[in-house]
This record gives structure tokens, sequence and C-alpha cells, in this order.
């Protein structure tokens, strides 16, 4: 079992604002990680401390035993970590080919041009866009555009994807087509850390979860046992003795 | 050694003018994110409104004050509509891209009218002496000027409806407009405010200093100083950095030549935004 | 890059720019593409920063500027050859805007674009005061210097065509860069810079470069330009106007393309040319160039190549 990431002890505090607190946990290589948590707990704080947009205050984090504490986002991204965002982030005037393409020059590959342009073509098809190759971004829908999101990061041939909520503002359709695409990605080899509010998406998806709250771990294991956990039922429904009631009336 | 301590006073008093000029840039930068390349143009307009209202009115210069900030005021509303209103939300190049051209266009006629003359605004004004040292009165005056305008500034931002409803904007734009503030006039009103105050700045500096139409570009150079100094969309902060580099000026000029000082004040803006990208006192965005 | 077809295209502008002058003995229409081709050349070079990477570089005159002093203080003062200064000229420059872009490109856009104002006022400065150089009186050469060039009126024609090649290594130079990965990832910072450095694109080191690279040209075709008149003093060499007139021309023509580029640069030398013999101010070209780039900013803000490539979608895939 191969640790693919590693937090140790990691925290982040803005201001007054304490985001992360000594938070440690490992994602193993091939499987797909769930972090869940309510609104706040610092989920996206911890992806942005991950692939190096803020440099944690204390704490160390490690992808394949190299440390990457505070490096550089593009540093990381060429080690090969690669990451979705909650508010996408295309880059506009460019056609979802070309977006892939850099994505796929300044990924873990470092390909020239014309490769990058093939393996762009390949996360394209995984993505389900091979019928908006040309479409400058500026005009695709928003599922569209978090295919996009996704397929750029796949087209960096990462060993690990970050996903944030990528299945956020999808109808129930578009959320099933997503899933799926995402456990492709995993039997290609890609490991994947995953935040989603969509319960049962996530708790399906997931091999192992990771609880946050108010930026520290709650709960960590497998779905069932999480969702078992009495603390992570009062943080996301206030009391379990409501919870339970709840469960007996439904 | 007192006369370097004299030289520093001096600079504060003037740095309060800086100051104020700075607040105008500052304040539509807060509000809107955008960075206004017409200051220094509307600095040189409060100077030759000075100028023309003194010369043809026969009044004393610091009558023309009001005249010249109304006028500012509008001529920003104007602005707004002009080159800023469209360019509200696109990436911040339009914006510099359109107040430049907007700069271009007003320095250019500006010099066409008047060439590269130097005028000068008669202030006669009894100074304040302290041993051996005299004060100008006219830099006392000023700087009193520029601390009751900044005052009235803070005056209306925090104690009336529509200057709270305009740091509402500056906050959070979407949501001010979900609460029913009419967003577009706010910003218009902004900019209006703004300029008034960068004319009324170049008022005040028109009755210390001699100048052309070329004169605007140290002097926005000077707000953009001052702003780094004091952090963008910080009114507050934009006066204390006015005191600073007045303070710095007033320190250094006895021993440099005039015409490095600003290369000096320039070499310190970048070293100062590259040790801090978000200026000195960062403060956070729309924190008016 | 051979096989496209705009590379063609780049080669007929250069062929004609260099023969038919040539051809007819036209010193005037020599002149006039001579102007025509610097315009071309800076507005090209500055499109790399403008146009792809999204900096604007209010102060690109610095460029050109000391790119003459240096080609001029080698040729007068060290007895250098024009080809070897010129050379000095565009390593020299190109190597200290390394050194100053690191510095001023950690600077977020309009910061970059303020900064990039005060260092063609520091330079200034600087070359008012260094005795070296002349000081604010700044240099006459000797006409000596154009005897191994053949005499003045043969020296004349190869600085023009001089002037051209540079013009077809700028054209050439920012088309190639703009299909190389190099380019994909300037035009990734341009689109979004926070996103660009989370693909991975290195992007203090490509900002740098680029503002490197977009110097080398114009500082070579200032030496040019200022040894063919013989004199170079500070006023000329650090105008504001010139590198103000090149954000025009990039904006009129289409940022980012390389055919907006130099279309814009020829209709806008045009106009000019038009409204200079109309109109007895020079101030009046300011306030017509900043009149041109609020309408282009408001109402065309992707140019001429934007109108053109909305009418017809195929040209955006021949003339790039």
């Amino acid at each position: 079992m191969t640790a693919v990431l590693e937090l140790d002890h990691v925290s982040k505090r803005f201001g007054g604002l304490q985001a992360v607190r000594d938070l440690s946990f490992t994602v193993r290589e091939g499987e797909i990680l769930g972090l869940i948590g309510p609104n706040g707990a610092g989920k996206s704080t911890l992806f942005n401390l991950i692939n190096g947009v803020y440099a944690p205050n204390s704490g160390r984090i490690a992808f394949y035993g190299i440390d990457i504490t505070g490096a550089k986002p593009h540093v990381i991204a060429r080690h090969g970590l690669a990451r979705t965002h909650q508010i996408v982030q295309p880059l506009i005037n460019m056609t979802v080919l070309e977006n892939c393409a850099v994505g796929g020059c300044f990924g873990r590959e470092n390909l020239p041009l014309s490769l990058a342009h093939q393996a762009a073509r390949e996360a394209i098809a995984v993505a389900g866009l091979e019928d908006r190759m040309e479409t400058l971004a500026l005009h695709l829908t928003i599922a569209a555009k978090k295919r996009l999101e996704l397929a750029r990061a796949l087209a960096a041939q990462p060993k690990l994807l970050l996903l944030d909520e990528v299945l956020a503002g999808l109808n129930p359709t578009e959320v099933e087509h997503m899933i799926g695409v995402i456990r492709r990605i995993r039997d290609r080899g890609v490991t994947i850390l995953i935040i989603e509010h969509l319960m049962q998406a996530i708790m399906s998806l997931s091999d192992r979860i990771v609880v946050l709250n108010f930026g520290e771990k709650l709960a960590e294991g497998l779905p069932a046992e999480v969702a078992a956990h009495p603390q992570v039922v009062e943080a996301y429904l206030g009391d379990p003795k409501l919870a339970a009631e709840l469960e007996g009336n439904a | 050694m007192l006369g370097i301590l004299a030289s520093i006073i001096d600079g504060v008093l003037v740095g309060l003018v800086y100051g104020l000029a700075a607040m105008g840039l500052t304040l539509i930068w807060g509000v809107m994110d955008v960075i206004n390349l017409t200051h220094g143009a509307m600095i040189v307009a409060g100077m030759f409104g000075l100028y023309l209202l003194a010369s043809a009115l026969g009044l004393s210069p610091y009558f023309a004050l009001p005249p010249v900030l109304v006028g500012g005021f509008f001529v920003g509303v104007a602005l707004y509509w002009v080159a800023i209103h469209r360019m509200v939300g696109r990436p911040p190049l339009m914006s510099l891209l359109s107040t430049f051209a907007v700069n271009l266009v007003l320095i250019g006629l500006g010099t066409a009218v008047w060439g590269t003359a130097l005028f000068n605004v008669e202030v006669s004004l009894p100074g304040l002496s302290l041993g051996r040292y005299t004060f100008p009165g006219a830099h006392i005056l000023a700087a009193g000027l520029a601390a009751v305008i900044a005052a009235t500034l803070y005056f209306f931002l925090h104690k009336t409806r529509t200057g709270k409803a305009l740091r509402a904007v500056a906050n959070n734009r979407e949501a001010a407009e979900l609460v029913g503030i009419p967003t577009t006039r706010l910003l218009a009103i902004a900019v209006g405010c703004g300029v008034a105050l960068a004319g009324g700045a170049g008022a005040l500096i028109g009755t210390l200093f001699p100048f052309t139409v070329l004169s605007g570009d140290g002097y926005q150079l000077k707000s953009f100083i001052v702003t780094v100094l004091g952090g963008f969309g910080n009114p507050v902060g934009a006066l204390m950095g006015g005191v600073a580099l007045g303070l710095l000026e007033g320190a250094v000029t006895p021993f440099v030549p005039v015409s490095w000082t600003l290369v000096i004040e320039f070499a310190l803006f970048v070293l100062v935004l590259v040790a801090f990208p978000g200026g000195i006192f960062a403060s956070r965005r729309g924190a008016l | 890059m051979v096989r496209r077809p705009f590379f063609w295209i780049i080669a007929l502008v250069v062929a004609v720019f260099a023969l038919v002058p040539a051809i007819g003995n036209d010193v005037e229409l020599r002149e006039s593409l001579a102007l025509a081709a610097v315009y071309i050349t800076l507005a090209s070079n500055l499109n790399l920063m403008l146009g792809y990477a999204g900096y604007i570089n209010f102060g690109s005159i610095v460029f050109f500027g000391l790119g003459g002093y240096i080609c001029i203080w080698l040729v007068d003062a060290n007895g250098w050859s024009l080809a070897l200064s010129l050379l000095g000229a565009g390593i020299g420059v190109s190597a200290l805007s390394l050194v100053f872009g690191f510095g001023i490109l950690r600077l977020r856009g309009p910061f970059f674009a303020l900064s990039t104002i005060g260092i063609v006022e520091g330079v200034q400065a600087f070359a008012e005061n260094f005795g070296p150089w002349g000081g604010s009186s700044g240099i006459y050469i000797s006409p000596q210097v154009f005897l191994p060039l053949g005499g003045a009126a043969r020296a004349l024609w190869l600085i023009y065509f001089m002037l051209v090649a540079a013009m077809a290594a700028s054209l050439y130079l920012s088309y190639a860069i703009k299909v190389s990965k190099f380019g994909l990832g300037l035009i990734a910072i341009g689109q979004n810079e926070d996103a660009a450095a989370i693909l991975g694109v290195p992007t203090s080191r490509y900002k740098a470069l680029a503002y490197s690279a977009s110097a080398f040209l114009p500082a070579i075709t200032g030496g040019l330009y200022f040894f063919k008149g013989a004199f170079i003093q500070p006023s000329d060499a650090f105008d504001l106007t010139l590198s103000t007139e090149a954000i025009v021309i990039c904006m009129l023509g289409g940022q980012g393309t390389v055919t907006g580029v130099a279309l814009g640069a020829y209709l806008y030398e045009e106009l000019r040319g038009y409204l200079l013999t109309t109109a007895t101010f020079s101030n009046f070209q300011l306030v017509i160039a900043g009149a041109l780039l609020l309408i282009i900013v408001l109402f065309f803000p992707s140019g001429l190549m934007g109108w053109i490539y909305s009418r017809f979608p195929r040209m955006k895939r021949v003339l790039e």
C-alpha cells in the first residue's frame, strides 16, 4: 500500500479564523477517498493547502514521500497532482481542446504541444466532450464547463486528482454520468480525493471517508462506519436523538 | 538638525494634501476595483480650475475651492458614464486602457490650449515663524483644508445613508444590489467623489507650487505610492500614507536634487510592492 | 510552421517591403515604409506581453531608447561596427530586461503597468545625468561612421533593409511563439493567471522570458533608428508617445493576433500621416490616439481581427 498523499498535523489560520486544525490522514494509492463535512468545515481550504495555493502554518504534506509543504502550485502540478475547482475556472477565450492542451503541456509529463493535444483528446473522450472540442469555453453550459474542468485536470495525466464538488449544480442524469466518469478515471490508475455534498453519491463512490468539522478530523473509515458515527450525525443533524427519532418515523 | 526637522514638518503639511489626492484614487479603486488613470489629469484640471477662477473672478484662490470640488464631482460622474460604466466587471486591463485613453485626450487637449507653459497662482499669507524657520501660511492652510475635506469624506462615508450604501457596494456589489441598493448610481457617485477629491487636491497644490499641463503625471505617481503605503480602498490609510510620503520627502529633499526625488519615490514604490504585493497596510478589499 | 499558409503571407509582406521601394529607387516610399516597419516591430513585440500574457507594458519605449543609446555609444565612443553594436544593444537590453522583469513581473496587472512607466522615467533620468552619454544634450555621431557602410546614401538603404529584417523577425517571432507550447502557456496566463499556475504553467519564468524577448528586436530597431538620424537625446529616446501608439496599434488591429498588429500599424500610420497634414498641432496626435483607443476599448475590444473573425470564421485558421 503506497501512500500517495500524507497530511501530518497540518494547520492553517486566517487572522482569527482557524480554518484547518492539526489535520492528519493518508490517501492510499488507487483508492477514492471522500472528504465530507458541513459547509465551512475547511474542505476547500484543505485542497488549497495541498496544491500550494496557501502554505500551511504548521505541519507537513508529502506526495509520494516528497515534501510538498508550501511548494508553488506549478511545481506541485509537475509532480503529478491535478485539481478541479468548486467554482469552475475555464480559460474562457480558448477552446475545449486548447484548455485541455494546457493541462497536458504543463502537467506531470510536461508534454510537447503535439503529444499534449493527443492527451487532451483522450481526456476529452473520457469526460464525454468530444462533440464540443472546438467550442470556446465561453459558450459552454455549466455542466459542460464542469466536464471541461475535469477533462483539463485529466489531460495532465496526474497520479492524484483532487475533485472539489464536481457534482454540484448537475441534474440527476448528469450526476449519474459524472459518477461513471469518476469510476473510469480510477480504473485507469488515478487516485482520487473527492469533496462532495451529495451524500448518496460520495458514499457509494468512496472506498473510505474522512469527515471534517471546524477544520478538524471528526471521523475516518469506511462509509458505513462513518455514517453511523454519532458525532458525524450530530454535526450534520445537530442531535443524534433527533436523528434516531427521524429515522424511526421515516 | 533643526533644519531637517523643519523640512520634515513642512513635508507633513504638504503630505496631507498628497493624502487627499490619494483618497480620490483609492476611493474609486476600493468601490469598483478600477484604477483611474485620468487621476493625474484631474489633479491638473483642479489646478487650472483654480487658476482660471482666481484670475477671472479676482477672488482669493481659496474661494475657488468649493466650485472646483463641485465641478470635479460632475466631471467624475461624466467620466464614469463615458469610460468606466461598461468596464465594470470586465478584466481590469480594460478599465486601465479606457481611463488611459481619456487621459491621453485630456492632456493632449490641454497641451494644445496651454502648451507646456508654467502657471502660478499668487497666494500671500502670513507664515508661522518658529525660531529661524518659517512655515509658509499657504502650506498650513492647505494642510488644514485637506484635513477638513478628508473629515467631510469620512463623515459622508460613515454617517450618511448614501455613504453607507457606498461602503456596501464596495464590500459586495452583488449583495448590495440584492438588497435594493441602486449600484450603478452609487458607482457614479463614487467616481464623482474620487475626481472631486483629485481636483480639490490639485487646487490646493496649485496654491503651493507652480504647475504645467504635464504636472499631473508626477502627482499621479505620488498618489499611487501613497496608496501602496496606505492600503488600497482605504481612505484613512491614504491620508496616513500621504503624511508618510510627505515626511519622507521632507527628510530627503535637503540632500538630493529635485529631479531625483521622483525617481527615488518610484524606486520605493516598486520595492514596497515587490515586498508587500498588497501594500503595507493590506486591508481587505472593500473595507472602506 | 513552414507548411502553413500564414508563414508565406508574412514572407509576401516582407518581400513587398523590401523590394518595392528598392526597384523604383523611391526614397520617399522607403522612408514611409521604414516608419511603418518600426511601428510593426514595436507593436508586434509589445503584443507578446499585452496580447498573449495580458500585461500592459506602458513603457516599452525604454527598450527602443536604451537600445538606441547602447548602439550609438558602441559605434561612436568605442568604434564598433554597426552590426556588432546592434547585437550588443539587443543582448544588453534583453539581459537588463530579464533582471528587471523578474522583479516587476511579480506585480499584478495594474501595478506592473504603472511600474513600466516608472522604469522609463528612471532610465531617462539616468541618461540625462550620465556624462559618457552626453547627458541631456545627447550624442551626435560623426559622419565618419557611414564610410564603412559605403557612404551616407548607401548606408540609408542598408539600414532600411535591416529595419525590414527586424520587422520580419518580429512577425515570425510572434507567430512562432503563438503556435508553441510557450505561447500556449502565455495565453493561459492572460486568461487566468491563477488557474494557469495550478495547471502547471511556470508563470514567473514565462512572464520574465516574454518580457525579455519583447525587448530584443525593439532594442535593435532603436539602434537602427537613432543611428540613421545620427543623433540621440533623452527626450526623444524615451518619449512615451511611441509606446503609447504601439498600444493603440495592438488594440486597433486586434491584440493577440499577428496579422492584426501589422494591419493596425499600417492603418494607424496612414491615419496619422493624413491628420498631421490637416491639423497643425502635434499634440493632436495623442488626442486622436486616445479617442481611437477609447472607442476600441469600449466598442471593439477585439479590434479589427475580432471583427474579421466574426464575419469570416474560416480566416481564424489562415490569419493568425
